[in-house]
């Protein structure tokens, strides 16, 4: 029971990571129809710059936690205006083509600067303690400071969003872009705006996730595929499907790997008899396979079942 | 115009040739590792290494056959099997006799094949393998060949070492297994096992698992089971970000038992680990550089760091390999003849650098040598690693580990 809720608290942590990189991507997904590859490589560049500006420049954590990001929404608004704008004309191939190309272009920036191996981007040493224990294993006050700073950016994005002129701007873009354009608002504009703040928003979650996940040029290739998974699952265009959904794969990841089920038992269940030399067996695989190890599949099975049964998404508006 | 360039070329070609004719000509080494993409560091690293031993443990001495010099010659091989064999063939098209590779026990398995069969198919011009790193012990059992040598402990020798030492702590009840599921995750958790069982009956196996190698986002949920099991030492094969990943989420879910490890060092982790992973991380391996073995250790790790400030020593067996081979060169007389400098290293004793004996044994050419536990720590270290204050510390030491362990390997000898 201890470990049950060890767990929840661990994939609210990774579902709540994921929602700040998802946010972002469902809000320019569903307003420019891009599918930016690129997305997760933001993430990477925000947990770069923290540790450029933490440990390297010796700022301190709290520097890297509010400049890094700020530099990251810059550098994706002007890729924006100066990059993507211009691809934009020729069709959506070209700018596909585009992100996908940033993003290779990135990580081999990131490795020409800050080489190849893991960089040393750790947890400040005022949060590097256990603030609570459940059972055996202690809870770093770390991870209830990633709670927190999630929570409070989703608090910010909703009122932003439902709240202001420009968030309604922004809501009415995302359904009716065509409207909104013929009556006088500067789209362009407020596509520049989205695309800098979801890039940002990226670049938060890089700057908390690269003390607790490890900051190395692999880290936006690990995460990236599963960000576009979690968009899918919640809907284009829905800030609190993106919620759902991240949530829901975190705690689907983090239960899968915690819990050594062997589909063994389903097989003796239904009444099968275990062969004696298992290696001979037609059903080998599923004989030994334990739910750990399919675990990081999961989630891309949910997508799949999402697209078939839902194509919408959880709670989006407009077929996927 | 045109007549002077040619007339130029020309004369650049003679200099050339007459350059290399003026030297006794090299013996070569052929160093065939990844020098780009994601393992470059590992690879360049060894490069640095080898190049290094090559100079100064034979070059500076005199050479070899009195006056000829090693040299190092790097392939890449993009960590691919396939490209591997290729560049094996340039290699041996160059008139190379030596290969050198460690990176992979995939390619090292390729490697030693094509070897085998090449040797077979042209007696005049054969080649021998040195295989400094791969520890697949099937290389020097049922894989095992005549050109084949390995200066690693193979993964069952560290393994039988480890728990060796583990066996002399009353502290361990409970030991966790995790690796990375691919075949050397599961060769260490098997070894583990076996020699757990032999060794200490007593100790329950808590945990046994391999997890999806390179994939895992976040080990945390790992990290809460092996907390959760009440184990006192966790046992992985895990490398790369896979290994900084599970040992810092083990570490601050609380865990402060010792995290038994082969890999958890330089290139990054060693750093990256910091002070999170003192009293934790150990490490079994062979040839150690802290405490320094002798003034003579101590003043080649200086010269090395002073060369690749970058770099570390993190393959201590490399500076074996080269001695051993120069040995056995010169014991041979003939740096052609490999089927001679073969029989040279078979059964080859040798005073490592590291300090020690080192015995190549003739049965599977399998290195027989000290292996070490080793700490993670800033106390005691001479020379650290990553250009961080925390280093490897020797711990204890198993000697001549594994010394009549069987084989399974029956060779054809020339």
């Amino acid at each position: 029971m201890d470990l049950f809720f060890v767990n929840i608290i661990d994939g609210l942590v990774f579902g709540l990571l994921l929602f700040m990189l998802s946010s972002g991507l469902t809000l320019i997904f569903s307003m420019m129809g891009v599918l930016n590859f690129a997305h997760a490589s933001f993430y990477m560049l925000g947990a770069y710059f923290a540790y450029q500006i933490s440990t390297v420049l010796g700022l301190g954590f709290l520097a890297g936690l509010i400049v890094a990001p700020i530099i990251v929404g810059i550098a994706g608004a002007g890729i924006e205006r100066y990059g993507l704008r211009r691809v934009h004309q020729y069709g959506h191939v070209p700018e596909l083509i585009f992100t996908f190309g940033l993003a290779l272009l990135v990580q081999e920036v990131v490795k020409l600067f800050w080489g190849q191996n893991q960089v040393p981007y750790a947890e400040p040493a005022w949060l590097d303690f256990a603030l609570f224990n459940i059972g055996e294993n202690s809870i770093e006050a770390y991870k209830v400071f990633m709670i927190l700073i999630s929570m409070l950016i989703f608090g910010g994005l909703l009122y932003i969003l439902t709240k202001t002129r420009i968030g309604m701007i922004i809501q009415a873009a995302l359904s009716y872009p065509k409207t909104v354009e013929a009556l006088g608002h500067n789209v362009p504009m407020v596509f520049m705006g989205v695309f800098g703040v979801g890039t940002a928003l990226a670049g938060v979650a890089g700057v908390i996730a690269g003390p607790a996940l490890g900051t190395f040029p692999g880290m936006a290739f690990t995460l990236g595929s599963i960000v576009f998974v979690t968009i899918v699952v919640g809907g284009l265009g829905s800030l609190w499907g993106a919620l759902a959904a991240s949530l829901l794969i975190g705690w689907i990841t983090t239960f899968a790997a915690a819990y050594n089920f062997e589909f063994k038992t389903i097989l003796l269940a239904l009444g099968m008899e275990e062969p004696a030399l298992i290696w001979d067996s037609k059903l080998r695989d599923l004989w030994t396979l334990t739910l750990p190890q399919i675990g990081p599949i999961l989630p891309y099975v949910l997508m799949v079942a999402i697209l078939v049964f839902r194509p919408q998404g959880l709670m989006g508006k407009r077929e996927a | 115009m045109r007549k002077s360039i040619k007339l130029g070329v020309s004369a650049a070609l003679a200099v050339a040739i007459t350059a290399t004719a003026g030297f006794a000509e090299n013996i070569k080494i052929a160093f065939i590792d990844p020098l780009s993409g994601p393992f470059a560091t590992t690879g360049t690293n060894g490069l640095a290494e080898w190049t290094f031993a090559a100079d100064e443990l034979v070059n500076k001495q005199g050479g070899v056959l009195g006056g000829t010099n090693f040299e190092v010659v790097a392939f890449d091989n993009k960590m691919s099997g396939k490209e591997s064999l290729v560049q094996l063939q340039v290699a041996i098209d160059q008139g190379i006799r030596f290969i050198a590779q460690g990176n992979s026990s995939g390619i090292a398995g390729a490697i030693t094949e094509a070897v085998n069969k090449h040797n077979r198919r042209n007696p005049d011009d054969r080649v021998l393998f040195i295989n400094y790193s791969a520890v697949d012990p099937a290389l020097t059992n049922d894989n095992c060949n005549f050109w084949h040598f390995r200066f690693d402990a193979n993964a069952d020798i560290k393994m039988d070492a480890l728990t060796d030492v583990m066996a002399q702590d009353d502290g361990i009840e409970k030991v966790y297994l995790i690796g990375q599921d691919y075949s050397f995750g599961k060769a260490v958790a098997a070894a583990a096992v076996r020699d757990l069982g032999n060794k200490r009956p007593d100790v329950e196996i808590v945990g046994n698992e391999l997890h999806p190698i390179g994939k895992v986002k976040d080990f945390t949920p790992y990290a809460r089971k092996i907390v959760a099991s009440g184990a006192n030492a966790v046992i992985t094969g895990n490398w790369g970000s896979d290994m900084v990943g599970l040992g810092k989420a083990i570490i601050d879910s609380g865990f402060d038992g010792p995290i038994y490890t082969y890999y958890a060092a330089s290139n990054g982790i060693t750093r990256t680990f910091g002070a999170d992973g003192k009293g934790t991380i150990r490490l079994v391996a062979e040839g150690a550089i802290n405490p320094p073995a002798s003034d003579r250790a101590a003043a080649y790790v200086e010269a090395f760091e002073a060369k690749y400030p970058d770099h570390d020593i993190s393959q201590a067996r490399i500076a074996n390999a080269v001695e051993m081979l120069a040995k056995a060169i010169d014991e041979a007389g003939s740096a052609d003849d490999v089927v001679k400098i073969a029989y040279a290293l078979e059964g080859m004793e040798h005073d490592s650098i590291w300090g020690g004996k080192l015995y190549m044994r003739p049965q599977d050419h399998q290195m027989i040598q000290n292996v070490h536990i080793q700490q993670h720590t800033d106390d005691g270290v001479t020379f650290p690693l990553d250009n961080s204050e925390y280093g490897l510390v020797v711990e204890s030491t198993v000697e001549m580990a594994a010394m009549d362990s069987p084989t399974t390997c029956k060779m054809d000898k020339p």
